[in-house]
């Protein structure tokens, strides 16, 4: 293969592979905003908390959204918080300024249950 | 489903099929099940049925009945304030069943409200419902649900529609030689748990009804089922069976629950466990959806997911009669 003609193989080859690997790249940090919580957000639909395990560190201010079709409560299972009834579109937060594991459910509907760990 | 048709249905009404050995007839329940709302009327009696159909259209005097001594209509989970696709007009769907109340052949003595009266526990809401419900004329005797004591540990309930309450809400009284027991097992739900009653309100039970003869139909009416019908979703009471334990040696124990918005039954020896539909949204069946939320059906067929329940007790039979039927149906 003469000299240019090895070059251009090479960009042929090379330009499609970038431009892939860019538009990959666009992709999925679309993908990832469309779908990753806010790192201190709890999203509560579908009767259940998402996520239902969330670690943050101390001082943190977590934010419950409430975006089912039917009320619910965030109550820690030891007291520490409770929201009022949050209908839809209703946010809850607290503060958590010490280390641990808080377990909490919702006060209308026992089942669902979450925890926020704070370290 | 014509009435013939119901009449041909195994007229002796013995147990045909006992495959799980504990005297219930699944397969003429499911028959029962599927008549009801066509007015039929389906009794019971430990574990065997019989059904009468109601003559159409419905009149007074209906002999093929043999109405007895008490008639009284259950209506459950209102939820006024509810606003979502699954119903945004939850005051139409109740004036609706309100319509079908002061519709019935035979009036209701009273009703039972079995509970989520309100959507959010607040004022206007109950103020609503009272409003709508005042057209029945009627006395009515309610149990809380657990959208009633959002915000006050069932305060304003109380003051509303228990007055004469004990503890958090829990009430009996007599009619007409049958006595009536109302139970919150609403409050003080723990983590992952079910519905509950506490020590306090089953020590009250254990001594309400220790008295009481044998003979004495007894009714038992309480927001969350108190059999366990769906765990994962809440659907049971964790300490009914205690409750229960006190009834044991009655004849005759109806049940009557609400919560799950859609028609349940079950007969456990003397104890015949029912829940009513709502008046506002149906829920899906036990694990049929993600969740146990409103479940959105097309607008035509929503009133048929609706519902009243009239029961009656005639005497000499000791099992309640239940007729369950919805909102479309012209009994």
């Amino acid at each position: 293969m003469t000299k240019r003609n090895s070059i251009v193989s090479t960009l042929v080859l090379i330009l499609p592979l970038g431009l892939i690997a860019f538009l990959m790249l666009q992709a999925m940090q679309a993908h990832s905003e469309e779908t990753k919580n806010k790192p201190t957000e709890v999203r509560v639909d579908n009767f259940t908390f998402g996520p239902d395990t969330l670690t943050v560190p101390a001082n943190t201010t977590v934010t419950w959204v409430n975006k089912d079709d039917i009320p619910h409560t965030v109550a820690s299972a030891d007291g520490v918080f409770k929201s009022k009834a949050l209908d839809t579109d209703d946010k809850y937060s607290y503060t958590f300024t010490k280390a641990g594991t808080y377990s909490y459910f919702c006060s209308i509907h026992p089942k669902m249950v979450g925890k926020i760990v704070v370290q | 489903m014509s009435t013939k048709r119901l009449l041909d249905a195994d007229p002796s009404g013995t147990i045909e099929h006992d495959h799980n050995n504990d005297g219930i007839d699944r397969r003429g329940f499911l028959k029962c099940m599927a008549w009801a709302g066509t007015g039929a009327l389906c009794v019971l009696k430990g574990g065997v049925l019989t059904s009468r159909a109601l003559p159409s259209p419905p009149g007074r005097g209906t002999k093929s009945l043999d109405r007895g001594e008490l008639s009284f209509v259950q209506i459950s989970d209102s939820h006024m304030g509810f606003n979502k696709p699954a119903n945004p007009d939850v005051i139409a769907t109740l004036k609706a069943a309100v319509d079908k109340i002061n519709a019935l052949p035979e009036p209701p003595a009273f009703l039972l409200h079995t509970g989520d009266i309100s959507h959010l526990s607040k004022p206007e809401e109950f103020d609503n419902v009272d409003q709508i419900l005042k057209v029945t004329n009627k006395e009515i005797f309610f149990v809380p649900g657990e959208h009633d004591v959002l915000n006050d540990e069932g305060a304003t309930f109380r003051e509303r529609y228990a007055k004469s309450s004990k503890g958090q809400g829990w009430q009996s009284f007599d009619k007409n030689g049958v006595h009536f027991v109302g139970l919150v097992n609403v409050m003080n739900l723990k983590a992952g748990g079910l519905g509950t009653l506490g020590n306090e309100q089953l020590e009250w039970l254990e001594d309400d009804v220790r008295h009481l003869k044998s003979s004495t139909p007894i009714v038992v009416f309480a927001h969350i089922p108190l059999w366990t019908v769906y765990p994962d979703w809440g659907w049971g009471t964790e300490d009914s069976a205690q409750a229960l334990s006190y009834l044991k040696r009655f004849g005759s124990v109806t049940v009557l629950n609400g919560h799950i918005h859609q028609i349940m039954q079950k007969v456990e020896g003397n104890v015949t466990f029912h829940t009513a539909c709502s008046t506002a949204f149906p829920q899906p069946a036990p694990g049929a959806a993600e969740g146990p939320g409103p479940m959105k059906v097309p607008a035509d067929q929503l009133r048929k997911v609706l519902g009243i329940t009239d029961v009656n007790y005639m005497r000499g039979h000791h099992a309640l009669a239940l007729v369950d039927s919805s909102l479309t149906q012209t009994i």
